[in-house]
């Protein structure tokens, strides 16, 4: 972990969806610490700012970062251009932890750009599969457009892999309705299951809910949480949610630690 | 089979009168199994296959509003006035499923006290799971931020 950023090149940016990319970035000089399936980096634009990105790939020490175009700053990362210099400081947050999942079931439930943190998890999971029992996959989107990694589904292959959307278009001859809906598809026995989930946090109560109701102990629902992360060395105070700071405490937190304080109106 | 859906939700009891009222019956891939407006005089426990319910848009193609799966009931207009599909639906796949005849059921539900407090509050509970799912959805979570927020 470093307070100053180190800089890195962008060797690729690709369109995912109209208005998100996907980066691939290598160091330039000093690489840092590896990261972990479910940290987050802070990607710094020169002269426009920084913001925190969750790591959507690890391969061959590049990191890569799906980002979406909503700010100033976001905006700019989405521009550049290949051969273009970031900084980079990370890896900061706790990680999914997929090593405490092993011998589980694993259920890994995403919804929308939530796919992003889950992808490399994903991978680590296909990988190893003597590691872990039946691995799941359930996807939500607001449409068929608005899917990342479209061509990766397909690749991952032995998993059941589900997908669905809010609003489906003439050509999209799969499932719609919300993503909970594809549990009763998913192979999984809920007790010995550990569950990987993140999405806008109304799909994460609802998701949550859910996977208890079904037998999931909260303990192994692990849930991404997401805040106005600034310093995320735990030290501003921006990303408090009770009594946890998610750029140290989070984002990968257990449901038993979460639903309580996603209850709370206005923290 | 193990039951699931309304099966699993029913004590045995009701659930084996229920079941003396069930036909099998299969659907190919697209058909149509009932259309909106029409009446809704039979409903459906899909064992396996996929049903998209849709809904008729006036000079477009029909637009999906959810799809069902293995377990889940098909079709609950038959309970209530004015007894009309306000739904469309069409198998996405071969689908294998039970079918009821609404009649015959809300006949023996007279006479069975027991199948109908768990038929309603099975029905009653999907509706509501329908209606927390569309609400939801109205909040456009997946899409850009605020696009969901009223005003």
């Amino acid at each position: 972990m470093t307070a100053v950023p180190l800089p890195y090149r962008v060797v690729s940016n690709r369109p995912e969806t109209t208005d998100t990319r996907t980066l691939t970035l290598r160091p330039v000089g000093e690489a840092l610490p590896a990261f972990a399936p479910g940290q987050f980096a802070m990607l710094y634009a020169f002269g426009v700012g920084e913001i925190p990105v969750s790591v959507a790939g690890l391969q061959d020490g590049a990191l890569t970062h799906t980002l979406r175009g909503v700010g100033a700053v976001s905006r700019a990362l989405c521009a550049v251009r290949p051969g273009t210099q970031v900084g980079v400081r990370g890896p900061f947050g706790t990680g999914w932890d997929l090593p405490a999942a092993t011998g589980r079931d694993l259920l890994v439930v995403a919804g929308g750009i939530g796919l992003a943190p889950l992808r490399p998890l994903v991978q680590a999971a296909l990988s190893t599969p003597r590691n872990h029992g039946r691995l799941n996959i359930l996807i939500g989107a607001r449409t068929p457009e608005d899917l990342l990694y479209r061509s990766e589904p397909d690749a991952w292959g032995r998993p059941y892999c589900g997908m669905t959307v809010d609003r489906a278009g003439p050509e999209w001859t799969g499932h719609v309705g919300v993503v909970t809906t594809l549990l009763d598809q998913a192979a999984f026995t809920p007790h010995e299951t550990t569950a990987f989930v993140c999405g806008p946090e109304v799909m994460i109560r609802a998701t949550g809910r859910e996977l208890l109701h079904r037998g999931v102990p909260a303990q192994h629902i692990r849930v991404s949480l997401e805040r106005n992360m600034h310093c995320a060395t735990g030290h501003c105070g921006h990303c408090q949610l009770g009594p946890l700071l998610l750029c140290r405490d989070g984002p990968v937190v257990g449901y038993d630690r979460a639903e309580p304080l996603l209850a709370v109106r206005e923290l | 089979m193990k039951p699931t859906g309304l099966l699993a939700a029913l004590p045995e009891g009701p659930r084996e009168r229920l079941m003396e009222l069930g036909r099998e019956v299969s659907f190919p891939a697209g058909a149509r199994i009932f259309e909106e407006g029409g009446r809704a005089d039979h409903f459906w426990v899909i064992r396996d296959g996929g049903v998209n319910l849709d809904i008729h848009v006036p000079g477009r193609r029909s637009a999906v509003v959810e799809t069902l799966g293995a377990g889940r009931l098909l079709g609950w207009s038959w309970l209530c006035p004015p007894h009309q599909w306000h739904l469309g639906a069409e198998a996405t796949s071969p689908v294998h499923a039970w079918e009821f005849d609404a009649s015959e059921v809300l006949a023996l539900c007279e006479r069975d006290p027991e199948l109908d407090h768990a038929l309603l509050t099975y029905v009653v509970e999907v509706i509501g799971r329908r209606l927390r799912a569309a609400r939801t959805r109205l909040l456009d979570l997946y899409g850009p931020y605020g696009s969901g927020s009223p005003g």
